[in-house]
Order: C-alpha cells, then structure tokens, then sequence
C-alpha cells in the first residue's frame, strides 16, 4: 500500500514542499495538512516540516503549538501514529510537549547552513529503523535555534531508554550531549534539527537522507518499527 | 529654504511642475512628485544613456522598464530577474538596510507572477582593519539571513568584496531570480473603468518617508568623526524596518491570486510608496485612478496624506482586481492573514491621479499620472574623462618570493554564506563559493525537474573599472561569461547594478556613460540581451567618489543537466592546464595595487579579446558538459596566482608547477582564461578540443602531493594555505576559529576568496 504522508503547513513554513518532493521520490503520496484544520485528512504518518512557523516570532513554535492541527497531530501520536519534525518541526513538537526539551539559539550566535556527519546512535524509531546502528550520514543543517537543551533527569532518561537516535559527530551548534534527533518514549515520535530531505539526490551532493525518509515510509505503511502507543 | 528645495526639487523642476498643472502645487502634489522624480525613481541623469544597452533577444519577454526582466527558459517557463541596491540605506542602519533589500527584490519578481526561487547579493565594504566597515558587514550579512532565511528563499551566491573606496559608503547589490509558467506573466498596470486597485499586506507607518529622496539621491557627508555624522545619524529613520513572516504570507497569497485569475495588474510599492505604485500603475495602463487616501490602514494615527501617500513601509502590494472578484479576492488574503483594503478606483478621468479623502470626500491632490512617471526629467549632465590612474611601476626582478603576497589574497568566505539558507527548494546543485550557481530547473506548479538547470552570476570589479570603466565592464562582463561557463551554462541575460559616485560631477557621468558602452559593445558581441538594471548614484562620501562599480548579474542555462559540475577542486595526478592564453600584463591588477600601487590602482588594462574570451567559454562548457575536466575555476581577481591557491585550498591536494614567469605571470588578470585540472585519460581529448577550437592551452604541471610549488615563484604548504584561506575571514570578524561555520558541502576545505 502506498502510504500517505500529511505535511503540516503554518504560515511561514517553508520546507513544505521540499519534504512533499522527497516523500514522493520515494514512492509516498502527501497531502497538505493546514494549521488551521483539525484534522490529520487520513494520514499514515505526520511530517512537521522546517521553516519559520509564525515567522518564529516569540520563540520558534511557541505559537505554532497553538495551532488547531496540532492538537490532531497530538491524538495521532499518542495513537502510536508516526510524527517527525524536521528542523522547525523539531521546535513545534518541543513546544508542543510530543517531546522534551527545547531549542535554544546556536553557540556562536550565528545562522548555520552547511552539511554535518551525524552517527546513527539508535535504529529503533520511526525515522532510523531501516539504518545499521553507528552509521555516518553526511546531511545539512539550517538552523539559528538548533542548540538542544533539557533538564538533567531529562537527559539522563533519554540516555537510558536509547532515545537519541542521531548524534552530531562534529558539535555544530553546542547541543547537549551532540545531540541531534532524540525519539519519543513509544519511538513514533522523532524530532531532528538536520534536514534529510535535503540529501536524497546525488545532483544535490548526497543521498544520506534517503534511508531515513525510506524508514519513516515503511513506518507509515505499518512495516516499520513496533511502534508502542506513547 | 523653500518648501520644495527641503524636498529634494530643483528650482527648474518646481516650476516645471506648476507648469504641467497649471497652477502651484499644494504640499501633498509637491512631495509625490518630489520622490517620484527622485534620482532613485526616475533615473533621470541615466535614462539618456541607458538606452544605447540591447535590450532584444528571441527569449526576451519582458526587457528594462517593468519591475523585473523576463526570459523564455523553455518548457513554457519564464525566468524573471532583477538586481537593485540597498546601498545608503545598509550605511545607515546595515541589518534593516540589508532585509529591506531582499524584501524589495522578492517584490520584484513574485509582481510579475513568479516564485522566487533565488537570491545572491555582492557586498562591498571598506578594509575589515574599521571596526564600523565590520560593524557594517557583519550587520548586513546578518539582515539578508535574518529576512531571506525567514521569507524562505534561498541565497545561493554573490560576492564579498573589501576596499577602501567603499569605506564611507558601501555597496549592497541584491538580486532575485524567479520562474513562472509562462502563462501567469502579468505585468504592473492598471485597466478596465471600474476595477478596483486593492492594497495587500501590511499597514501603512512613518517608515522611509523620502527614502528614496533624502537617502537614496544624495551622499554621505562624513566617516563619522564629524558634525556631518550627525546628519547622517538622523536619517536612520528614512530606513524601513522588514518583516519577512508578513512578505511570506504576501508572496503566497499573491501567487494563489495570480493562480486563481483574480488580479488584472500588480505592483509592487517600494520605493516612493503608494504615490509610485498608483501613479505607474495608472501611467501604464493609459488610465486614471482616484485614490481614497483616508481608507489606507495606518499604523499609527496623526498621519498626513502626504505621509501616507510616500511612505515606504514595506510589505505592501498593490492589486487591480475586477469588482465581482473583490469578495474572493478578501477570502483568499484571509486564508494567508494577509490584509486586504480597496483604496482606489480605476477611472477614465483623461488619465489623471486623484488623492481624495474618502472616495466622495474632498480632492486633496489632481495631477496627469504619467507625468509623474514617465514625463520625469531626463538630464543629459556635463561629462570630463577622470583623471588618468598612476602608470604601473617597475616590477621587482630577480629572485621572486610571491608566497606571502599569494597568502595575503586568499580568503574563504563561507563565514558570509554559511549564515544563509542556500539549500531550499532542492534545486542547489553548485551553491554559494563555487565559479557561478547552479540550479535545478523544475516547473514552478508541477514541480516537474526538466532536466536542465538554471545558472547565475554576479561579478564586478571596480579596480578595473577605475583604470577604463569602458573595458573594465568589457571584462566583467566576459568574466561572468567565464564563471557560467565552469559550471557548464551558456549565457542568456544580463541584469545590472550601476554603482557610481554623484552625478553632477563631469567625472562621474562620464565614468557611467562609458561603462554602459563597455557592457553593449561586450553585450551585443556575446549576442546576450540586457533585461534589467538599476542605477545607484551618489555614493560618495566627504565629497570622495567612490569607483565606477557596474555589478554584471548573468543568467544562463544548461541544457541537459546531467551530472554535477566538477567545481573548484584538483584531483591528485591530474594535468594542471591554463586554458586561454599566457599574460605578464598587471595593469589593473589587485596584486599591482596592492604591492605597487598603495592600495590604488595603476598602470592600464590587458587587452580585452572578446571572441578569444568566447572561444574560451565555449570550450570550458562543453569540457564540463561532457565530464572531461576534474576541476575547474576561472582566472580573475588575484590572477593565476589566487586561482591556484584556490584550488588546493578547496580540495586540500597540492601541485607542482612550471612554466609560470614572476609576479607579472602569476598575478596577472588579463581576461578570457581559466585553470583546468584534467585526469590524464582525458588529456588527449582535451588537447585535441583545444586545438579544435583554436584556444591557447598550457600545461603547468600535475596535481598532487602536500605543497603548492611553482618553479622559481611560489612554494607553499598545503595546510598553509588551507588555514590562512579558512581562517582569515573569521578571524577578523571576531567568530573563534573552530567554533565558526565554514565546512562546506563535500567535507573538506570551502570555497573561493573573491566569489561565493
């Protein structure tokens, strides 16, 4: 079966269509999910996409999570419904509450777009599943506000429950613990700051993106992950 | 001082306009026609000269004059392109000087029906040694990544250049690429008796009232140590403040309009505001249109009518919609939260712009539109050669160790582009710190990838502009012709960016009158079409020019997109060519400024061959089409010289080279030439397309091994150069080496010094 991927769309979200492309490259169909409708359209899985949502003003997805689609986004996740949020996206879960944490402005106060090695540290999540664990992947980052933080006790769960699923080899932007991607506790939900849809086409320099698309397809067509109601 | 005077008016120019009218004009007249026959709007110490530029070509669809030049790229696609300055505002207030530029130039072209799918800017600024020239860059850089990130459109290349001449009054050139289906054009003019002109976006301040005027058509009086700083300091409010959330929701609600077949005409307000947006609109459309000044939402209350109808708040559009579309059109803004207020009418009042306060209130302003536009003055200002720069001064001779001064001219500048989103889209095949941008061409509704790629440049040179602004633009804009060649792409259009001093010095006029004959006889010997341009005067500062700066923006395109270009890069083994012919001529070069000059430059320009230079380009782009060459970068600022330590600082490999006689060999810019690296396999082909061809062709040595060495000239470690190009730039600008960005795409050393 062909799954069906639904991309959120806030004003001010711009990787919209990038991860509709990479999505269809690989076989998936897609649909727009507009913040404004609560409600999924039937969706097998949910990408929160990267951007600006709300211009980012406040705070990155501070006033995303307020968004009617969010509240809909949150009922399939606790469903065990595969979510990933990319970058911006990252920020609207954090905000949200689907994951701990939160995104503070990069080390060296600068906007960074450039390309990163990051090691797959745990395979089994919605987005790593189909990736050998310790893998390398060469993928960009965009980001002003990539710099992942949480409390202590917080750390040291995801730690323990092998909930940091991509790690930066290469610290870009003074995230604790190099962290990159971390999962959710039933590990259907995955946020990352590095934007995978970026690197499926060896025109654009790297493919390295593809396999974890590729793993969240399969997720969404129920052959992924056991993914566990969170 | 009399009123108009204040305003920026000439004595003549006030009586001209009492005599359109027939009678004196009242304040609100006044200041409309004061910024529109602004310098900035009305070009009217350029517009004579500029129409000796070829403007046709078979792909040409829209050429200079609308809001962006635009161009059949096949597939039934349309690419639009426009470059414009930011330059007096960016002095002022360098991070709101900058997004306001990118704001701008996205109008530019979603105007026309386009999706912007591309940004590159060429920023220049004085040395990096002034703490205000850093203050300046590292604002400005901050602006276009803060506003272009945010709008969501990539910035995909440009240049940085640093030199004193700019130290008072830098440059901050922006440009924008955009595609369409062929069938959305839609140009910026107002018809049908009846419709409706609808105001979209943002609300109305007292932002950049006189921008155009005050700021953008007079120089700067001091650097800062005088009382003129001052003066300068206070027209920070004549700045407009960007907001990039409320440009994104306008360019989708206004692509979603134009999609849907709800707008007539569209137009941008920029600068000189509603007063330009309603005055060209109706001047174009042959038609007149009555304006209800009190309906226009405000963001603050007290303000005049003639502040409302100049202000430059940004983020604004103006829409000609039909009456019957008017309720469809508001629910569409709706969707994207983007306001939508009726502020005029189209009439049939002999082509007359009325203000009126409230639609049956009182007429607060009448005058004949297209006066205001296109009935602007038009000057032809005195013209005197510039003085002739300094002769070039004996070279040293003997023993040359140019190591050092190699050293001193190579800097990475992904500490700039790494700030930008240069990615979005996926389009991104070479981005910012190669030879040219590179970028798929996929159908802007679709999202169907042709297979052919888009390619764009930005280049200028004001050293060689200094020594012959005629040949200097020659050369620049062969140079362009050059870089799109590396990355396999033919020439298309030119759009371009006047950068000159204050025009009512005889110099000056005559520095730009030669540079727009050195671009049409470069242009039309290349058969390349010129679309598009701008012209920024009066930058000069303490009554100092600055030097003639024409920016080149080149688009091209490749035809069968099939393969990665090799980009700035050697390979270990492979032949090291000089492709185009052997030059010792340092005329004009920034090594002879540099080393003999005092930072000025001296002596006169290399012969510029077009055809040779041609011949050049048509070889290096087919070599790169067909995948023959394993590195490539064109021969430019900095020479050979610079080219080379480019190429082992993008790839970390070292060569060893002959055949490459002292300073003057190695630093020469004479034009048309490129260095190649070639896999020894292909040598032979290379050879024989060369001598097909009829181009010069040297072979200098092979890549490989830990050190740069060129027999008798330069010997360098390869770790060497790596460190002193990365860490320069970051360095001086206060970023920790290490903690910075500056790791590109393929992992190992970045990009080039001059270009990004």
């Amino acid at each position: 079966m062909t799954p069906l991927i639904g991309v959120v769309v806030f004003p001010g979200s711009n990787c919209d269509r990038d991860a509709m492309e990479g999505v269809r490259a690989l076989g998936g169909e897609t649909t727009v999910l507009w913040h404004a409708d609560a409600s999924i359209k039937g969706a097998d899985a949910v990408i929160v996409p990267g951007g600006f949502a709300h211009g980012d003003y406040l705070r990155p997805g501070a006033i995303a999570r307020f968004s009617p689609v969010m509240s809909a986004v949150a009922d399939f996740a606790a469903a065990g419904g595969p979510v990933v949020g990319i970058c911006n996206g990252f920020q609207v879960l954090t905000e949200a509450g689907l994951l701990p944490g939160a995104l503070q402005k990069n080390r060296g106060l600068k906007f960074l777009c450039r390309t990163v090695t990051l090691r797959v540290d745990s395979n089994d999540s919605v987005l790593t599943s189909g990736v050998e664990d310790g893998a390398l992947l060469r993928i960009p980052i965009n980001h002003f506000e990539g710099n992942y933080t949480c409390a202590p006790e917080t750390l040291a769960a995801l730690q323990a429950e092998e909930r940091v699923v991509l790690r930066y080899v290469d610290n870009p932007n003074g995230s604790m613990d190099d962290i990159a991607g971390i999962c959710s506790e039933g590990r259907n939900v995955v946020g990352l700051m590095p934007h995978p849809e970026r690197a499926c086409d060896p025109l654009l320099g790297s493919t390295d993106g593809m396999p974890l698309l590729q793993s969240f397809l399969a997720a969404a067509s129920g052959a992924g992950v056991s993914s566990r109601p969170g | 001082m009399s009123i108009h005077r204040q305003l920026g008016l000439t004595d003549e120019e006030a009586n001209q306009i009492e005599e359109i009218l027939g009678r004196p004009p009242n304040h609100l007249e006044l200041a409309m026609y004061a910024v529109m026959w602004s310098e900035h709007c009305s070009y009217k110490s350029s517009r004579l000269h500029l129409r000796r530029l070829p403007s046709e070509g078979e792909r040409v669809l829209v050429g200079p004059g609308e809001n962006a030049g635009v161009v059949d790229v096949g597939d039934g696609i349309a690419a639009a392109i426009r470059i414009e300055s930011h330059n007096h505002p960016s002095a002022i207030e360098p991070y709101q000087g900058a997004a306001t530029g990118v704001g701008g130039i996205l109008r530019d072209i979603f105007t026309m029906g386009a999706r912007p799918i591309a940004l590159l800017d060429s920023l220049r600024v004085g040395p990096l040694d002034d703490a205000r020239s850093r203050w300046i860059l590292d604002g400005v850089v901050s602006g276009v990544s803060g506003y272009g990130n945010a709008v969501g459109v990539p910035t995909v290349g440009g240049e940085v250049v640093s030199d004193a001449t700019y130290t008072g009054n830098p440059l901050v050139n922006v440009a924008c690429l955009g595609v369409m289906p062929i069938d959305r054009l839609v140009l910026g003019r107002a018809t049908g008796v009846g419709n409706l002109a609808v105001l979209l976006g943002s609300t109305t301040g007292r932002d950049g009232i006189g921008g155009v005027s005050v700021l953008a058509s007079a120089g700067f009086g001091s650097d800062g140590d005088t009382d003129a700083s001052d003066e300068d300091a206070a027209k920070r409010p004549s700045v407009q403040v960007g907001d990039p959330f409320e440009e994104k929701r306008l360019i989708e609600a206004c692509l979603a309009l134009l999609d849907a077949g709800l707008v007539v005409g569209i137009q941008d307000l920029g600068g000189a505001g509603l007063a330009c947006a309603t005055s060209e609109t109706a001047s174009r459309g042959g038609v007149g249109m009555d304006v209800d000044v009190a309906a226009v939402p405000r963001r603050e209350p007290g303000m005049e009518p003639f502040e409302v109808m100049t202000s430059e708040s940004q983020e604004r559009m103006l829409a000609i919609v039909r009456p019957d579309d008017l309720d469809e059109v508001e629910a569409l803004c709706r969707r994207w939260d983007v306001r939508a207020t009726v502020v005029g009418r189209v009439t049939g009042e002999e082509g007359r712009l009325r203000i009126l306060d409230g639609f049956d209130g009182p007429v607060l302003a009448d005058m004949p539109a297209a006066s205001l536009h296109e009935a602007a003055p038009c000057y032809d200002r005195p013209r005197r050669p510039a003085p002739a720069v300094p002769d070039l001064p004996p070279v040293p001779t003997g023993s040359v160790h140019a190591g050092d001064d190699l050293l001193a001219m190579v800097a990475d500048t992904a500490w700039v582009w790494s700030q930008y989103d240069s990615q979005l889209f996926l389009n991104t095949v070479e981005g910012p710190g190669g030879d040219a941008a590179l970028l798929r061409l996929k159908h802007p509704v679709t999202g169907q990838d042709t297979g052919r790629a888009l390619a764009l440049t930005l280049d200028g040179n004001q050293r060689w502009c200094a020594v012959d602004p005629r040949e200097g633009t020659a050369m620049t804009v062969a140079e362009a012709v050059l870089n799109l060649a590396c990355v396999g792409a033919s020439p298309l259009a030119v759009v371009n960016c006047l950068n000159f001093g204050n025009p009512e010095h005889p110099e000056v006029m005559w520095q730009l009158s030669e540079c727009i004959d050195g671009m049409s006889e470069a242009c039309r010997a290349l058969g390349v079409p010129v679309v598009g341009g701008n012209v920024s005067l009066y930058n000069e500062s303490r009554g100092s020019d600055i030097d003639p700066t024409p920016v080149i923006g080149l688009l091209g395109l490749v035809d069968r997109l099939e393969r990665r270009p090799p980009g700035v890069t050697l390979a270990e083994g492979a032949a090291v060519l000089l492709v185009g012919a052997r030059s010792g001529e340092l005329g004009g070069s920034r090594w002879a400024a540099e080393a003999l000059g005092g930072g000025r430059p001296v002596g006169s320009l290399p012969a510029l061959d077009l055809a040779a230079s041609t011949a050049t380009a048509s070889l290096v782009r087919d070599l790169v089409a067909d995948g023959l060459l394993a590195g490539v970068h064109d021969v430019a600022d900095g020479g050979l010289g610079v080219a080379l330590a480019e190429l082992v600082a993008r790839s970390g490999v070292g060569a060893d080279l002959d055949g490459v006689d002292g300073h003057g060999e190695l630093f020469s810019e004479a034009p048309g030439r490129v260095v190649a690296c070639v896999a020894a396999e292909d040598l032979a082909e290379v050879e024989r397309r060369a001598g097909a061809a009829g181009v010069a062709l040297a072979r200098l040595g092979t890549a490989g091994g830990d050190r740069l060495v060129v027999a008798g000239v330069v010997d360098l470690g390869v770790t060497q150069i790596v460190d002193t190009w990365r860490n320069t730039l970051p360095a001086t600008m206060g970023t920790p080496v290490g903690a910075g960005p500056g790791i590109p795409w393929d992992g190992e050393a970045s990009v080039d010094g001059a270009e990004r």
